[in-house]
C-alpha cells in the first residue's frame, strides 16, 4: 500500500538540499500549518454541504440545489457571504474576551484535527500520548464557549454557555473512558501505534462486546460534545435563540460554525482511528485474495469512507431524535453512560487478560 | 429487581431509538416529491381545480358569454371585479340593450375564493392554471378580461333552466368537475 511518507520524505530531502537544516524545518512547519488549515477549511465546506443535503433528504426535501450541480458550491457561496459580513460591536461586552472566545474554539478544534492519522504516513502530530492529547486539546473548546457566553453580555449566551459547560464536561468523562477501553486493549496511547495494531483485525472486532459498547458510547458522548443533534442544549434555537454564539456575527460566528462541523468530523475520525482501524483496509483472517484486493484501495479512501460513515450516523441521529431537557441530558450521562463505561472498562480488562 | 428494571429500560430505550431511526431512514430513501419549478416549467400538470387566474373564454369569433349582469361584481367580497357596461342598439330588435364595455379584474385584490365563477349564471368566466403573475407595478395587476372588440355570443344564451328530477333540483350547467353549490339547489 502506497505510503504518504514517500512524498513527505522527498519534500524533506529537497528542502534540506536547498537550504540549511533550520530553515528547512521552518519551511516544513509553515507548509504543514498551511496544509492543515486548508484541509480544515475544505473539509468544513464539504461537511456543511453534506449536512444540508443529508438533512434535506431526511426531511423529504432535496436540500440545496441551485448553486452548481446538486448545489455543490452552496457552501462556497455561504463562505463568501460570511466573509463579507460586518463584525458587529456588542455594547458593553467584554471586548477582549469576546474576540478571543471564537479563536479558542477554533484553535482547539484545529489542534485536534492535526493529530489525526489521515492516511498511511500522513499524520502531522504523533505523540506517544496521542489519545491523551486529543482529549485534552478538544476540551479547549469548552473554555472558548464559556468565554463567549460570559463576555457577550446577553442572558441567552450566558445560559447557553453554562449549559454547555455542564454538558461538555460531563460527556468528556464518557468519551474519555470509552477511549480508555481501547487503550487498555492496545496497550498504547500513540495513535499511529493503535492504527498499526489494527492491520489484521479492527479493534471493534478484536475487542468483542466491550469494544462495541465502547464504540457506541463514544459516538453518543462525542455527539454530545459537538453540541449537535438531540444534545444541542447550548444552542437550543427555540429557547436561547442560538445559545453562546447569539451575539456573534460575520467570520467570528463563522469560526464557531466551522468548529461545530469540524468537531463532528473529528469525533468521527477519532472513532474511526480507535475502533474502525483508521486507514487500515478491511482484512478478514484466512481470505488472502480478499485481503489483497482490499489493499489496492488507497489508505485515505478507507479513512474518509469510514469517517463519513460515522458522520452519516451522527447526521442520522441528529435528524431523528428530539432535543433532550438539560436534566435528562445530565441523567443520561451520570446515571447511564458513565456506569456502563466503568463496567465496560472492567470487561475489557477481562477480555485482554483472557 | 430495581437493577433488572434499570437494565431492561436501557435495552427498551435503545430499541425505541432504533425504531425512530428506521422511520427516518425510510424517509431518507423515499423518492423526493419536491417540484423543481423553473426546470419543470410547462411540463408539470396542475390540478384542474387549481385557481390561479380569472379569465373570460372567448370563442374563435371573439365572442364571450358575459351579459354584463354584474352578479360577479356584487358577489365579490373584495371588490376585485368592475363590470363597466354601455348601452347599444340591438341589431335584431333595434332596441337599446346593455352590453359589456370593460371587464376589469384586479388580481392584487383577489383571494381566489371562486365566488364569482360559481355565481355567474352564464359561465362567462373561469379560473385557469396560469400562475406566473409577477409584474413590476401594482397597476399592471389590473387586467381587462374581455378582449378588445369582443362582443356577446350572438345566439342568446339559454336562460338557466331549472330541471326537477327525482326531487333534486339541478342548477345551470356548472364548471366542469365542480360540486353543485348548495345555494343553487336548495333555495328555490
Ligand atoms: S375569486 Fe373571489 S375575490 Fe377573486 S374575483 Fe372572484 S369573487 Fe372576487
Ligand atoms: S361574468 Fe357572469 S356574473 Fe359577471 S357580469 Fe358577466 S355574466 Fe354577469
Amino acid at each position: 500500500m502506497w505510503s504518504f511518507s514517500e512524498l513527505t520524505e522527498w519534500i524533506d530531502a529537497t528542502l534540506r538540499s536547498l537550504m540549511g537544516d533550520g530553515w528547512a524545518l521552518f519551511v516544513e512547519f509553515v507548509l504543514i500549518g498551511v496544509a492543515v488549515l486548508v484541509a480544515y477549511a475544505v473539509l468544513a465546506l464539504i461537511l456543511i454541504w453534506v449536512e444540508r443535503k443529508v438533512c434535506g433528504f431526511f426531511q423529504c426535501r432535496l436540500g440545496p440545489n441551485r448553486v452548481g450541480k446538486w448545489g455543490i458550491f452552496q457552501s462556497v457561496a455561504d463562505m463568501i457571504k460570511i466573509l463579507l459580513k460586518e463584525l458587529i460591536r456588542i455594547n458593553r461586552s467584554d471586548k477582549v474576551l469576546f474576540r478571543m472566545a471564537s479563536f479558542f474554539v477554533i484553535i482547539g478544534s484545529i489542534c485536534t484535527f492535526a493529530a489525526i492519522p489521515f492516511a498511511k504516513g500522513l499524520q502531522a502530530i504523533d505523540f506517544n500520548v496521542g489519545v491523551f492529547y486529543v482529549l485534552a486539546v478538544s476540551s479547549l473548546g469548552v473554555v472558548g464557549i464559556l468565554l463567549a457566553g460570559w463576555s457577550s453580555n446577553s442572558k441567552y449566551s450566558m445560559i447557553g454557555a453554562m449549559r454547555s459547560g455542564a454538558q461538555l464536561i460531563s460527556y468528556e468523562i464518557s468519551s474519555g473512558l470509552s477511549l480508555m477501553a481501547i487503550v487498555v486493549l492496545s496497550g498504547s496511547m500513540q495513535l499511529s501505534e493503535i492504527v498499526a495494531q489494527q492491520a489484521d483485525t479492527w479493534f471493534i472486532f478484536k475487542g468483542h462486546i466491550p469494544a462495541f459498547i465502547a464504540f457506541v458510547i463514544y459516538l453518543i458522548a462525542g455527539h454530545a460534545e459537538t453540541n449537535r443533534g438531540p444534545f444541542d442544549m447550548p444552542e437550543a434555537e427555540s429557547e436561547l435563540t442560538s445559545g453562546y454564539h447569539t451575539e456573534y456575527s460575520g467570520i467570528q460566528f463563522g469560526f464557531f460554525y466551522l468548529a461545530e462541523y469540524l468537531n463532528m468530523f473529528i469525533i468521527a475520525a477519532v472513532a474511526t482511528t480507535m475502533f474502525l482501524g483508521g486507514w487500515q483496509p478491511l482484512h478478514i483472517a484466512g481470505w488472502d485474495g480478499f485481503n489483497a484486493v482490499m489493499d489496492y484501495i488507497p489508505s485515505f479512501v478507507w479513512f474518509f469512507g469510514k469517517t463519513f460513515f460515522c458522520v452519516f450516523l451522527a447526521l442520522w441521529v441528529r435528524w431523528t431524535f428530539p432535543r433532550l431537557r438539560i436534566d435528562q441530558l445530565l441523567n443520561l450521562e451520570w446515571k447511564v453512560l458513565m456506569p456502563i463505561c466503568l463496567v465496560n472498562l472492567i470487561l475489557m480488562a477481562i477480555v485482554v487478560i483472557l | 429487581m430495581k437493577f433488572f428494571r434499570y437494565i431492561k429500560n436501557i435495552f427498551l430505550g435503545i430499541w425505541h431509538l432504533l425504531q425512530g431511526m428506521y422511520i427516518t431512514m425510510l424517509n431518507f430513501v423515499r423518492p423526493k416529491l419536491t417540484e423543481q419549478y423553473p426546470e419543470n416549467r410547462g411540463k408539470h400538470v396542475y390540478f384542474e381545480r387549481f385557481r390561479a387566474l380569472l379569465t373570460m373564454p372567448h370563442d374563435e369569433n371573439n365572442h364571450h358569454k358575459c351579459t354584463a349582469c354584474g352578479i360577479c361584481m356584487n358577489g365579490c367580497p373584495n371588490g376585485t371585479i368592475t363590470v363597466i357596461s354601455k348601452m347599444e342598439n340591438d341589431p335584431v330588435t333595434g332596441k337599446p340593450k346593455r352590453v359589456l364595455d370593460k371587464y376589469l379584474y384586479d388580481l392584487g385584490g383577489c383571494t381566489f375564493c371562486e365566488l364569482c365563477v360559481r355565481n355567474c349564471p352564464f359561465n362567462a368566466i373561469v379560473f385557469t392554471n396560469q400562475f406566473e403573475h409577477s409584474v413590476f407595478t401594482k397597476e399592471r395587476l389590473v387586467k381587462q378580461l374581455n378582449r378588445p372588440g369582443s362582443s356577446l355570443a350572438p345566439k342568446p344564451v339559454q336562460k338557466p333552466e331549472v330541471k326537477v328530477s327525482n326531487g333534486n333540483v339541478e342548477g345551470p350547467a356548472l364548471h366542469k368537475g365542480q360540486p353543485v353549490p348548495p345555494e343553487k339547489t336548495q333555495t328555490i
